[in-house]
């Protein structure tokens, strides 16, 4: 069911990554996300699992509820490995059948593709299992203050990501609501060719559409009685303010990068299995 | 000075044809006059589309009259540069408890109206508190509001309103989607934030059991009030009342049928109580 | 006809962190023609029991016989299923979609694979027995209020021209007259048509007045099974579990209790008044 998604959710928990400035974490993200892309050997991917151990550990989130965020992705897993097992052509042959191949550079690309995926998004959903909505819009809000000067609306987005945030998953349940009552009226979602099956999502989508402007329409007014009008003269409850775990935390976070870096590039560790 | 007054209120909605162009317009409020006293607790009752939710409306400018004035603590709501001081002033809590909750979490949605208005951080913290703790949801302050109950969630929608600080709150029908317990939990925070910190409240509801402690209540139909007076005398006219599409507590019909079968009952029994005393002293 | 459930266990989200035994061997039999009341606290499994009655929901284990039949069984019809138990859910205006009412209703026949004039009488039928005014029918559904809404979308399922009608709070929201409106039309039907109807609802006056036989569902388990009258005897447990018996139950027992004598098994206004009559002209 829709609900059980639990990629881009807050877990609730004390650690010491909750308490973190949500500004260090966007920017440790994006750092550790490019870091991925900087070391094609083992030795690279040893400090990185080490690295993303540790954060686990850190966050205080079961890994349980970490692996179960990797679900959605599954299948753009598998089309991933099959696309770089078969299509890539480099080194020994290792098995041959019809028109597929498997070699040696195509299996070792395939399975670093895969942990590379899995550790991108293990990586980026610690930063929002860890991260309320408003912390990390705050965040984005902040680090995104320099756009001001060339006329971006800074503030009026980082509102808007927060009230989508809000609303994704009430209008998830409102999705199955609709769903099962069209169901009960016998429409059939699951039989069909595309065309078919695209037609019959009508009675579920036009529905939904109608709610979700009814409820922009109410959030609207909502806002606007308790005295909402925009960024100006606005004061915050929880503004962003660093400390001295921050500023450690960027440390630890370039450190690790050039670590990666370095040891990933210079330090050859090729051990294959096979 | 009253804190809500209105003089000959007049709205009027514009009716368009699918293309947008006007073609007429119909009367949402004819012709409203109302005085509310401040620390009064006012109901305002009527069926769907009675005019009810747009008279609300006008209580903190979302809607600004056609004709006539609406005077919130003596400021005149059409007046632009008062606008967000009587919004500050009568705060106001919507029907669904879903569609008004803007925070992701409880504490943080608490928080909007005072960060709106400019408080500085160390007191928003404070109000917040303050306004949790007075709606009794001070230990849910850092749960989503997705996981709480409907009653719950009014409450956190209550307290962002109290945060505000406003001299008089507008409930528009804030039990309408609730279950019986939730109804109960809203109305008795509600009486609780009267007496605690005397301010107005302005009750919008189609439920009559929720408005027998109202000082005032008045009756809505068609854009005008159609009766006005205490819960009693309200209750005594259960035929008038019906004609209206509303409806009077079980005890008040029981009390209404006794008494055209000939037993002397007063009229306008509100409470059970009341009629278990009169029947055993007359009798 | 009727529906049987038998030891109906239903778990939510099974084996994560959001497990939740919503019902608990639940054994209960409908039976054809009847008016049944569901009460329980939001959360008690009552949404989730009537979800199990047309299949929408699958019981963790268990049996559910449709006219003696599992439907669990490998290959039962499904969509028979839900075409003989009509299902109408909370705030169903909602679910109201197409760009007229007349075709919005037809959206349930048509699924049911009839031909468009089937489908239109059907539709008509159905419009009448809610009471929509004509001049609706061709209206946009999202230009009509809230209460013509509700009776469109319940004439969309009662086109299916089911056996069974479940019905869950379809009164939520509407004001006093547009709740006894709609009650009683479907009261009436429920007479003329010996229409099976199991109706969901927070109102304990409601229930009182229109269903022979009461279920009380808490904590996913069926705590009574009985006539109002009975059930409403064990006030004071009801109100254990956030519900509670109507307000002339309670005046009864007031009475009783300041010496009149009257019997406190009542749950409408009528009977309270002739019980009254009757005990005041006894003492006399």
């Amino acid at each position: 069911m829709i609900r059980d998604i639990t990629i881009g959710q807050y877990y609730p928990a004390k650690s010491i990554l909750h308490r973190l400035d949500p500004r260090v974490k966007l920017v440790s993200t994006l750092l550790y996300l490019i870091s991925l892309f900087l070391f094609r050997s083992i030795s690279g991917y040893l400090v990185a699992t080490l690295f993303l151990v540790c954060i686990i550990r850190m966050s205080k989130v079961p890994l349980s509820y970490i692996v179960k965020g990797l679900k959605p992705i599954i299948m753009l897993l598998l089309i991933t490995v099959l696309f770089n097992l078969f299509l890539t052509r480099d080194g020994d042959v290792l098995a041959h059948f019809w028109i597929f191949t498997i070699t040696e550079g195509g299996l070792v690309t395939a399975v670093f593709m895969a942990v590379r995926l899995i550790y991108l998004i293990i990586g980026s959903s610690l930063m929002t299992f860890t991260t309320t909505p408003g912390e990390l819009t705050d965040g984005l809000e902040d680090l995104l203050k320099p756009l001001n000067r060339i006329k971006v609306p800074v503030h009026e987005v980082a509102m808007m990501m927060s009230i989508a945030l809000r609303f994704i998953p009430i209008l998830l349940e409102e999705t199955d609501k609709i769903m099962k009552a069209q169901i009960a009226r016998g429409a059939d979602l699951e039989s069909g060719n595309m065309i078919q099956r695209a037609k019959s999502m009508i009675p579920i989508l036009v529905p939904l559409f109608v709610s979700a402007f009814r409820r922009a329409n109410d959030l609207a007014l909502a806002m606007e009685a308790r005295c909402y009008h925009g960024g100006e003269g606005r004061t915050k409850m929880k503004p962003l303010r660093y400390h001295t775990r921050d500023f450690v935390t960027y440390v630890v976070v370039v450190v690790y990068v050039i670590a990666v870096f370095v040891i990933g590039r210079y330090v050859p560790l090729h051990i294959w299995i096979f | 000075m009253d804190i809500i007054q209105t003089e000959h209120l007049v709205y009027e909605y514009a009716k368009r044809d699918e293309e947008g162009n006007i073609t007429g317009t119909s009367r949402a409020i004819d012709g409203v006059d109302i005085d509310i006293r401040q620390g009064q607790f006012v109901a305002v009752l009527g069926h769907n589309g009675s005019g009810k939710s747009t008279f609300a409306k006008h209580l903190n400018a979302i809607l600004v009259p056609t004709a006539g004035t609406v005077w919130v603590d003596g400021k005149d709501t059409k007046a632009p540069e008062e606008l967000w001081n009587v919004r500050q002033t009568a705060g106001m809590v919507f029907q669904n408890p879903d569609n008004q909750i803007i925070g992701t979490v409880v504490e943080e949605d608490v928080g909007f109206g005072p960060e709106n208005l400019g408080v500085p951080t160390d007191e928003i913290w404070q109000r917040v508190e303050e306004s949790l703790k007075a709606v009794g949801m001070l230990e849910y302050r850092h749960h989503s509001p997705n996981k709480l109950s409907g009653g719950q969630k009014q409450r956190v929608a209550i307290a962002g309103v109290v945060a505000m600080e406003p001299k008089c709150i507008v409930l528009d029908e804030p039990t309408a989607m609730l279950d019986p317990s939730g109804r109960k939990e809203v109305l008795k925070t509600v009486q609780e934030l009267r007496t605690k910190k005397q301010v107005t409240v302005i009750l919008i509801t189609h439920y009559m059991e929720e408005v027998i402690d109202a000082d005032k209540i008045y009756v809505m139909d068609h854009g005008h009030v159609v009766m006005e007076g205490t819960p009693r005398e309200i209750f005594s006219q259960v035929d008038t009342l019906k004609k209206y599409r509303l409806d009077v507590p079980q005890v008040t019909i029981l009390a209404d049928e006794l008494r055209k079968r000939g037993l002397d009952i007063p009229a306008g029994i509100l409470r059970k109580e009341e009629l278990v005393e009169a029947l055993c002293r007359s009798n | 006809m009727s529906i049987k459930l038998e030891h109906i266990n239903y778990i939510y989200s099974e084996g994560t962190a959001y497990e939740k035994h919503a019902l608990k061997d639940v054994n209960l039999e409908i039976r054809d023609g009847e008016f049944v009341g569901v009460i329980g606290h939001t959360g008690s499994g009552k949404s989730t029991l009537i979800q199990h009655l047309n299949g929408l929901l699958k019981a963790s284990s268990g049996a559910l016989y449709f006219n003696g039949r599992n439907v669990y069984e490998e290959g039962y019809p499904m969509k028979e299923l839900r075409s003989q138990v009509g299902l109408v859910f909370q705030y169903p205006e909602y679910q109201l979609f197409e760009a007229d009412v007349m075709t919005d209703v037809c959206f349930g026949p048509k699924n049911q694979g009839l031909s468009p004039e089937e489908c239109k009488e059907r539709a008509m039928e159905a419009l009448k027995l809610v009471g929509l005014k004509e001049k609706y029918y061709q209206s946009s559904p999202f230009e009509l209020s809230g209460g013509q809404k509700r009776r469109a979308a319940i004439a969309g399922v009662l086109a299916m021209r089911p056996k069974v009608l479940v019905l869950d709070e379809p009164t939520a929201g509407l004001d006093p007259k547009g709740r006894d409106e709609i009650l009683g039309q479907i009261a009436s039907l429920h007479k003329a048509s010996g229409l099976t109807v199991i109706l969901v609802s927070h109102s304990m006056e409601d229930i009182a007045r229109y269903a022979d036989r009461i279920i009380v569902m808490d904590h996913g388990k069926v705590r009574y099974n009985d006539t109002p009258k009975h059930v409403f005897t064990h006030y004071m447990e009801l109100e254990k579990m956030g519900l509670a018996a109507p307000q002339v139950t309670y005046i009864m027992h007031d009475l009783r209790e300041h010496g009149l004598s009257v019997t406190t098994d009542v749950t409408t206004v009528e009977e309270a008044a002739d019980q009254i009559m009757q005990a005041l002209e006894m003492k006399q």
